[in-house]
This record gives C-alpha cells, structure tokens and sequence, in this order.
C-alpha cells in the first residue's frame, strides 16, 4: 500500500505498464525531459528513454495521426493531450480514423491506442484549458471513453486501458491531481474493478447522484451534507462513459426512485442527456420524479473569476435533490 | 539534389545563424543592410527605447502580480521586447495584427490598454478590447488556429480590391516555433501562398515551446520553410529593434502593394519561464540564457543611444520613471478590478435571442436571488 496523488497512480500505473510491456510508447507535447505540465509522465524518459517517451513536435493532429501508424506496426502508444481544449486539432484523427479503422478493416486491425486528456475546470485557468469535451467522443462509435476520479481507478484504469485492444479516451480530472488516496500497486490485476463497470462509491437508499470524474468528489460532499439533514443520497461513479454500465444504475435507480445526474459539461446535449433518456426508459415505472441534471450553462466556459458559478457546487446538487423530492 | 544530400546530416536549426538580417549590434553598433535602408532620427530612437523599457516593466509587474496571486497566469516576453515592438511600430494603422497570447509589446503598440491584458489573465474575461479599434485582433491562445483567420482576413483586403493604393491595409500574424508544426499553420502557409495574400507572418522563434527546443520542430531553419511553400521567408535578429522594424515594414509594404505574403523569423529568445506555471530549470541549461543575456534588446539600444550623444542620464531617468509611474497605476487598477457579475456569463453569447439560454440565465438568476433571500 501506499498514499498516492492521483497524478502519481497515473504516473505508476504508466511505469507499470511500460515495464509488462515494451510496445507501450508515451508520445505528446512536454512528456519527456519536463514530464508533461502535469508531471503525469514524470522520470518516465529518464528511465525508458527517448524512443519510448516521446516529445513530439507541437501538433496534435500529428500526435494521434502517427499513434494510429505506431499502433498499426504493433506499438500501444499512449498519447497526452495537454489539456482539454487542444484535443480538437486532433479530433479529425479521432473520430474519422482511430475510432472507425477496425470496422473498416472487417476486424483485422487492432489501435490499442490511449488517447489521455487532463479535462474539466477548478484550477483557475485561462481560455481553453477548463472543458469538458467527452459528449463529443461518447458520440463516436469505436471509441470507448472512461473517466477516473480518484487515485486507486486512476492507477488501475490507466493499464486497463493500455491493455484493451480498442482506442480509449481517457480522461483525468486535473482539479483533482493532487487529492490522495491508498493504492495497492500489489493487487493483483484480477481483483480490480473492471475498466467498464460502474462503482457504488456511497450507497444510499433515497436518490441515485450519478457522476464521473471531477464530479464524484463533489457529489460525494453533497451526499455528505444531505446526510446531515436525513437523507441518504447513493453516489454512483460511472467510470466508463461508453460502454455505459447500465445495469448499475438502474439497479440504484430503481431502488431510489430518484435520479440526479451532475457532471461540468453543459447540460444541453450533454453526457447527461443519454443517461436521463436510457433511464427514463428502464426505470419509468419506478421514477418517482423526472431525472434531473446539474451542470454547466449553454453558454462557453467562463473566465477564472466566475467560473465556481458554472461549476456543480454542492449547493446546486443539493437544490436540484430538493427539487427531486419536491415533485 | 540528390536523396542522399536530403538525408545527409540535417541543417539543424541551430548550428545554423545564417544571414541574420542585423542593423544594431549587440555592442550597440550601427550596420547598414543594402536591403534594408532604415532612417531613423534621433527622436525615433529614444521612442523606441521608451516602449521597450515601458514594456518589458509592465511584463514584470504582470509576472509579479502572478506570484501574488493576482492573476491566475503569465506569459512574459521577457527578451522578445525588440521583436514586437520593431514589428509593432512597423505596422500602421490601416494594418490588421493577429497575435498569440504573448504579444504584450505589440498590443502597446496598438494602443490596447495594458490593463485589458492583465484582466484576461486574471480571469476577468476572454478578451476584453475591441480588435476593431485597434487593429489587433483578441489573444489567441489554442496554437496556430490565428494565422488562419489572419489568411482569411489578408484575402479579404485583397477582394476588396484596395491593394496598392494608399488605403491598403497588410495583415500580420505572430506566432512561435513551436506553432509552425501545427497544421493550421502549415494549411495558412497553404492559402497565402497560392492566393498571393497580403499577409506577413512574424514567427518568434525563441527557441522553446515550453521545454521543447526547436530542434523537436524543425530541422531546418525555420525561415526557409517558406521557400517550400513558395514565397520568400527571412530571418532577422530578433534582439535587434531596428532590424526588425526594418525588416517588418518592408514585409508589410510589400503585401500592401500586391507582392504576397512573407515570413519573417524573428530569432530571439525567451528569457523567462514560457508561462508563470513553467519551470525552465527542469529543461534548459543555464549556459544559454547567459549567452542570450549578452544580446540583451534593451541594453544595445541604451549603448547606441549614449555611443550617438542622443540621450543624457536625465533621458533614462525620465523613461525610467515614467515606466514606474505606468506600472504603479497598473497594479493599483488591476488590483481594483472588480470580478465579474456571474449572470455575465450569459452575456454576448449569441447576437439574437436563444431562448435556452434565456431560460438558463433566468432560473440562475432566480438560484443567485434565494440566497439573498435567506441571508435577509
Ligand atoms: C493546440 C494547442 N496545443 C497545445 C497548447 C499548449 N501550449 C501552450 S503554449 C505551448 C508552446 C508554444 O510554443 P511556441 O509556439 O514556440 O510559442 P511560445 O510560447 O514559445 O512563444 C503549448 C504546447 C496550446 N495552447 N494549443
């Protein structure tokens, strides 16, 4: 056991998967020398070198189109998007190619590539560098896309992800880098959840609080406070966007009765809305209320200064959960 | 050529400081360029010197501001001050300046108010000046994607058919090194060229994109890649004001008359941090700032200045002062900026009503309004 950040369990869970591995490959802007600006890669090139962990010339486009290639000559390049905003130069090689080359080829091509992006908002940053892009590549078949919140899923989802034959999105909410947790880097792989199954990570009898990523915590210190006032919210933590492990939540949803869905992406055509249809669809007869959704306005991401308003705070969750129950 | 000699050892970038386009040596030192004729008097001198000095204070005060917490984010252009304000002034008015998110000297240069700059770091707003106004388009901070928008602005000087007369208007496009790999940029260099548009693009080539150096993108100089692309690239000391006013204007003349696009390398380099979140320490030796150090932008101009008899110590003090009376006010008003209303995020989204988010701002209001309402 030992207390990681979850920019540490990835960098570990990276190493570790290096070492089982030669043909993983780290490639994108930073990586090498400063250890991406995250220092997500750190120490990796000092000790795989420069073939392994590979700076790349300043051009997304190009990192993901010659992961494609590497991954076509039996390599599993893992790919750093240096934030959230600068993967859309790179979205044609995801969407039209990464995500379609399998089909394409009737099976016989296999792009175990991971495409990692550091997504979402809290760190006061300018323009470009808070968004929430997964309703884009959710969108896409051929794609799947996951979401960790918390060290040990970072650690484990990390090689996961390197070891499925399919390209994964992968994203790593960096406001939360720096939280700690136990990881067991002696666990033995079977034993971890597997990369596309839900996590009930506070059961709760009388609302389902539905989130991934940045938003679990959230959600977490929601569930914490409504608590307090006799009110036992389930938190659920997707983990994987697409596949969507379903039965998980409906499984609570249907228990409950009640259903919140909370991530930072606007709400409009969000991630939100397919979870709200799907379980409208399974759960109507046990719904008590609408499923509700708490996330970003349909506007842009706004400047630093106000950007704890479009954010879910515990206040909004805990409004829309009152609204639930007010039905 | 042979294939061979195109595989042979590769023209690395930095071995390489061929024809560097020089009025000003770093020992302040006059030289002539045939191509490049530049009268300035002594007047015309000491206004460059005071925008250097003026604008390399404020970036410090901005960096300042940062490491209290004041802004959220920094880039500095410590080192750069020559390049934007030689290619700064070289612009006039009818020209049209697309920057990245460092162009700090050329935005002193269009007169944007250096306040608005600090406020878009601050996190107060997106932009905050009107590019109409000044001729200077909003920072742009996704790399590459302006030298695009600038093309297609260049394209449309030239539909409108003004090119050659005294209303013409060039466009100007500044990026760095590191943004030359991206395709947005490479696709710009596209659509100048087979459209002969009326555009500079400024590359500063400062020799990092944060820790990585040039040589992870290029191989060669960066100024002949224009050649590839079919119109002329040249580089010029971008330590050195004049040279790159010089070089700028005529770049800048040239696209306005009809004659297309040009690139200008500037070769300089970035003194500090890449942004106030960066550590150089873990990348870049200490060796090659103190060489750059030498080349310092501000210092040859000083040297020239007292080498002409064109300044007394009473001149440097006056700049000076006037430099600190500048960055005074600008810390007090950027410390005075009040944060934004949040329902302000709802504002300018669309230019017609959107009935969504009409409806989003009013339920938020209506959020915002019940603490109140519980705080009474
Ligand atoms: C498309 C995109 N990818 C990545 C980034 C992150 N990033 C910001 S600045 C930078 C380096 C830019 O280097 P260069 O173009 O040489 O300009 P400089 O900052 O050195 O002036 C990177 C990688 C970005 N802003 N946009």
């Amino acid at each position: 056991m030992s207390t990681l950040t979850l920019g540490k369990a990835l960098n570990t869970g990276l190493r570790k998967a290096m070492e089982n591995d030669p043909k993983v490959l780290v490639m994108g802007e930073d990586v090498g020398k400063l250890g991406g600006v995250f220092r997500i890669t750190d120490g990796l090139q000092k000790d795989f070198g420069e073939e392994r962990v590979i700076d790349t010339p300043l051009a997304e486009s190009g990192i993901v189109g010659t992961a494609i290639g590497l991954a076509l000559r039996g390599y599993r390049p893992v790919v750093e998007i240096q934030f959230d905003g600068f993967v859309f130069p790179a979205a044609d090689q995801i969407i039209t190619q990464l995500a379609k080359m399998r089909m394409r080829s009737l099976g016989a091509l296999e792009l175990p590539v991971v495409v990692r992006i550091p997504c979402g908002g809290g760190i006061g940053a300018v323009e470009h560098h808070s968004e929430s892009p997964e309703a884009y590549f959710t969108h896409t078949a051929g794609l799947r896309v996951v979401a960790c919140s918390n060290p040990l899923d970072a650690y484990s989802m990390i090689q996961q992800s390197i070891a499925s034959p399919d390209p994964v999105v992968f994203f790593e909410p960096k406001r939360r880098y720096w939280d700690k947790a136990e990881v067991d880097t002696d666990a033995d792989p079977a034993d971890w959840t597997p990369l596309h199954r839900a996590a009930v990570v506070r059961p709760g009898e009388h609302a389902t609080l539905l989130a991934y990523g940045p938003a679990v915590k959230t959600c977490l210190e929601a569930a914490g406070a409504a608590a307090e006032e006799g009110r036992e919210l389930e938190v659920i933590d997707l983990r994987s966007l697409n596949p969507l492990d379903i039965g998980t939540v409906t499984d609570s949803v249907n228990r409950t009765g009640r259903c919140v869905v909370v991530h930072e992406a606007p709400v409009f055509n969000g991630y939100g809305a397919e979870l709200a249809a799907r379980i409208t669809e399974k759960c109507f007869y046990r719904l008590e209320s609408p499923v509700l959704r708490v996330g970003g306005f349909s506007t842009p991401y706004p400047p630093s200064r106000i950007e704890d308003h479009y954010l879910p705070d515990l206040d909004r969750i805990l409004d829309a959960v009152d609204r639930t129950f007010a039905w | 050529m042979t294939i061979d000699s195109v595989r042979g050892a590769p023209d690395t970038p930095k071995a390489a400081e061929p024809e560097l386009v020089q009025l000003l040596t770093p020992e302040g030192e006059r030289i002539e360029h045939p191509d490049y004729p530049l009268d300035l008097g002594a007047e015309d001198v000491r206004g460059l010197y005071r925008d250097l000095v003026i604008v390399r204070r404020i970036d410090q005060e901005a960096v300042a501001l940062t490491r209290q917490g004041e802004l959220g984010l920094w880039a500095s252009l410590l080192g750069q001050e020559a390049a934007q304000i030689g290619s700064g002034r070289a612009a006039s008015a009818n020209d049209m300046v697309f920057p990245t998110y460092r162009e700090h000297g050329v935005a002193w240069c269009r007169d944007v108010e250096p306040l608005k700059l600090l406020g878009m770091f601050r996190g107060i707003n997106h932009g905050g000046w009107d590019p109409k106004e000044h001729g200077f388009h909003l920072y742009t901070v996704v790399i590459g994607s302006q030298t695009l928008h600038a093309t297609g602005y260049a394209m449309g000087v030239q539909r409108d058919g003004v090119l050659g007369t005294p209303s013409a208007g060039a466009t100007i496009a500044y990026f760095g090194d590191g943004a030359t790999s991206q395709g947005d940029v490479n696709e710009s260099f596209v659509f100048a060229s087979v459209f002969n548009a009326p555009i500079v693009f400024f590359c500063q080539n400062n020799q990092w994109a944060i820790s990585e150096p040039l040589e992870r993108q290029s191989r060669i100089p960066l100024y002949k890649r224009a050649q590839g692309f079919g119109f002329p690239g040249i580089r010029v000391d971008g330590n050195d004001v004049f040279a790159c006013l010089a070089v700028t204007k005529k770049a800048l003349e040239n696209a306005r008359t009809g004659q297309g696009p040009t690139l200008v390398e500037a070769y300089t380099y970035r003194m500090g941090a890449h942004t106030t979140t960066d550590d150089p320490t873990r990348y870049r030796l200490k060796a090659e700032e103190e060489a750059w150090k030498l080349k310092d932008p501000i210092e040859r101009v000083k040297a020239y200045l007292v080498r002409g008899d064109m300044a007394d110590a009473g001149f440097f003090q006056k700049v000076e002062d006037e430099a600190k009376q500048i960055t005074r006010e600008l810390r007090e008003a950027c410390l005075a900026l009040p944060d934004p209303e949040p329902l302000s995020m709802f504002d300018h989204v669309y230019g017609e009503e959107h009935p969504l988010m009409t409806e989003e701002q009013e339920q938020f209001a209506a959020y915002l309004a019940s603490f109140e309402e519980e705080a009474k």
